[in-house]
């Protein structure tokens, strides 16, 4: 029901955009094409980085990307699974960054880098 | 009582009374995880004595415990059991013995669980994640040895970049269809023009993460890593029950929530697994060190179950070839549980005191070392390899079988050519255990845990080859979840 008038709310509104002729309405489409945005922004950060808190924070934004994504589309359909979905992501992002920083700091102990060029103990 | 609520309870408890066990007396943490896992068992069986043929449904809708998830939990918990037994010993040798370590193990089966019994993307999502952190930090749990925090970092990195690809796969799916349930979703998504380029961004994306999780070709390099620098008992524990999780989660979504999209994922399949099959071989060659050459070995056992995961896409339900394809695909797990981690089991037994033992030439004379030891790692090799007698011929011959019963007589002929390929590299350790000479000359002393871990792999390996009628008809009992019809509605 609040969903519903939340729609009804939001296409009273992008009629007077309308009307106006001001502004282009914010649709869902253009929330995609913000998280596609951020997720090609992560996927080239993750791919070409040497820093490995650089590299988590571009995962961040990855999982972000997924966020933004599943909130606009819980929006398009008026239900609530991708905003479940989201709250969910949030954790895991947290948790994944704490267990990420936490091995980081071994290995820095171990090694006194960060960098991903000199992570070279194990190949082929 | 559901296995992952008792299991979580347990992992809970082990924490705790880790706080007053002194530094010797650390085996009672395993011996709570023991208990642990044997109690989940028992809740599984008593699920599985009063489970209707269809499954139950809860959760809203997000949890399916069919007999195909029962099955899985089966294999997870003997995954978990296993490998408990075998790092009592070794974890002392490495004196890292925590008790957060057989915590960490119960939560990753929980995990492993969720994404066995999981038919909404969130539970299957957050069952895998929980899997996944509890394994980053297993395979850096040696904080002192550089090999060990370099494969964690590794694998953490990897392994997050494509939970995250594999996230927005998921979130593209919810888009299209609008509910995450894998059964909505394949409703949904039958409906849609399969060459519509949101629908294939999706089906690629969702796909990367399943590939990457399983460690097949493009997406492997993680493997041969984090399975070198992990403690070998978790080395073990990561190469049977973490990759039957994925291939449970693989099942789920590729052949229940996007079945309708077969077509256009079967010859990314086909491409994966020879492209697998031809890397993880030739890669292993080359190979010193034993455990990064049981890794790639492990990648091309991927290579040749996703050969029966053609043979399920390409035929009809119902066909024998499609059946067969998933038995294949479900008696693979099994055998490869126990062949697996009785090879890594040898492994784990030669970190002594002062060697480390896991360069191939650390096997060197393992004959007159410890005789039994070298028959058993000769009998587990054999059956990796698939030689008749041992177990592992089982899970070959039924996707050989339904890679011809549909009709891909090349493929079927390929598979059979790499299997023999691998022959090699595996005689190639049996050389060196069998017909070098010793390093050292002392006899290799064994502890009473990985005398029952070899005892059992090894008692399942001849088993299962020898007398396989009780295990092919519990697959074929898990599989009634194929001839439900609820499941045969969702697969048009």
């Amino acid at each position: 029901m609040l969903t519903r008038a939340a729609n009804d709310d939001d296409r009273r509104r992008t009629t007077e955009f309308e009307r106006l002729n001001f502004m282009v309405p914010i649709t869902t489409f253009h929330y995609l094409v913000v998280a596609a945005a951020l997720f090609v922004l992560g996927v080239i950060g993750v791919l070409t980085r040497r820093n490995v808190v650089i590299v988590l924070m571009s995962i961040e934004l990855i999982l972000n990307a997924v966020n933004l994504n599943l909130v606009a589309f819980s929006r398009m359909w008026g239900n609530l699974h991708g905003q479940t979905f989201a709250v969910f992501i949030v954790v895991d992002a947290a948790a994944e960054a704490a267990v990420g920083l936490g091995i980081l700091i071994a290995f820095f102990r171990n090694k006194e880098t960060i960098n991903v060029d000199e992570i070279d103990l194990l190949k082929w | 009582m559901l296995p992952m609520v008792e299991l979580t309870i347990f992992a809970l408890g082990i924490l705790l009374i880790d706080l007053w066990v002194p530094k010797a007396w650390k085996w009672i943490d395993a011996l709570g995880a023991m208990v642990g896992v044997l109690m989940a068992a028992f809740c599984v069986w008593q699920i599985q004595s009063t489970l209707p043929s269809r499954g139950l449904v809860g959760f809203y809708n997000s949890m399916l415990v069919d007999r195909f998830a029962i099955y899985f939990w089966y294999l997870f918990l003997a995954g978990a059991a296993v490998s408990i037994l075998a790092s009592v010993h070794y974890l002392d040798l490495e004196n890292e013995h925590h008790g957060e370590y057989y915590s960490l193990m119960l939560l990753s089966v929980v995990g492993m669980m969720c994404m066995a019994a999981g038919i909404d993307v969130v539970l299957i999502f957050i069952g895998l994640e929980l899997m996944a952190i509890s394994t980053y930090v297993l395979v850096g749990f040696l904080r002192r040895d550089r090999r060990s925090n370099e494969a964690a970092l590794k694998y953490l990195l990897l392994g997050a970049f494509s939970s995250g690809i594999f996230a927005y796969g998921l979130s593209l799916l919810y888009g299209l269809t609008g509910s995450t349930n894998l059964a909505s979703i394949a409703r949904g998504i039958s409906g849609q023009n399969a060459h519509n380029p949101v629908v294939v961004i999706a089906l690629f994306a969702t796909m990367t993460g399943l590939l990457f999780k399983i460690a097949a070709v493009p997406f492997h390099q993680w493997a041969p890593d984090a399975y070198e620098g992990a403690p070998t008992s978790i080395t073990g524990f990561m190469s049977v029950a973490v990759k039957a999780a994925a291939w449970a989660m693989l099942l789920r979504i590729l052949l229940f929530g996007l079945y309708p999209l077969r077509s256009v994922y079967t010859p990314v399949i086909v491409f994966v697994s020879i492209a697998t099959m031809t890397g993880a071989n030739f890669a292993a060659l080359t190979q010193t060190n034993t455990k990064r050459l049981l890794a790639y070995s492990s990648i091309a056992h991927v290579g040749y179950m996703l050969l029966a995961l053609i043979a399920i896409g390409t035929s009809q339900p119902g066909t024998p070839g499609f059946y067969d394809g998933f038995k294949g695909i479900l008696i693979y797990l099994l055998v490869y549980t126990f062949m697996n981690l009785g090879a890594f089991a040898v492994v784990a037994s030669l970190r002594q005191r002062n060697v480390i033992g896991d360069e191939l030439d650390d096997m060197a004379g393992l004959y007159q070392r410890a005789p039994v030891e070298a028959v058993l790692m000769l009998l587990f090799l054999l059956s990796l390899a698939g030689i008749p007698p041992a177990a592992g011929f089982l899970g070959k011959y039924y996707i050989f079988l339904s890679l011809i019963e549909s009709g891909h007589y090349g493929l079927a002929a390929l598979g059979v050519l790499y299997s023999l390929f691998g022959l090699y590299y595996y005689l190639k350790i049996a050389n060196s255990m069998l017909m070098r000479a010793p390093m050292e000359a002392e006899r290799l002393p064994l502890s009473l845990g990985m005398r029952c871990t070899l005892g059992l792999t090894a008692l399942a390996t001849i088993v299962i080859g020898i007398y396989p009628e009780p295990f092919i008809r519990s697959v074929n009992w898990s599989l009634g979840i194929v001839q439900s019809p609820h499941v045969q509605a969702m697969m048009r």
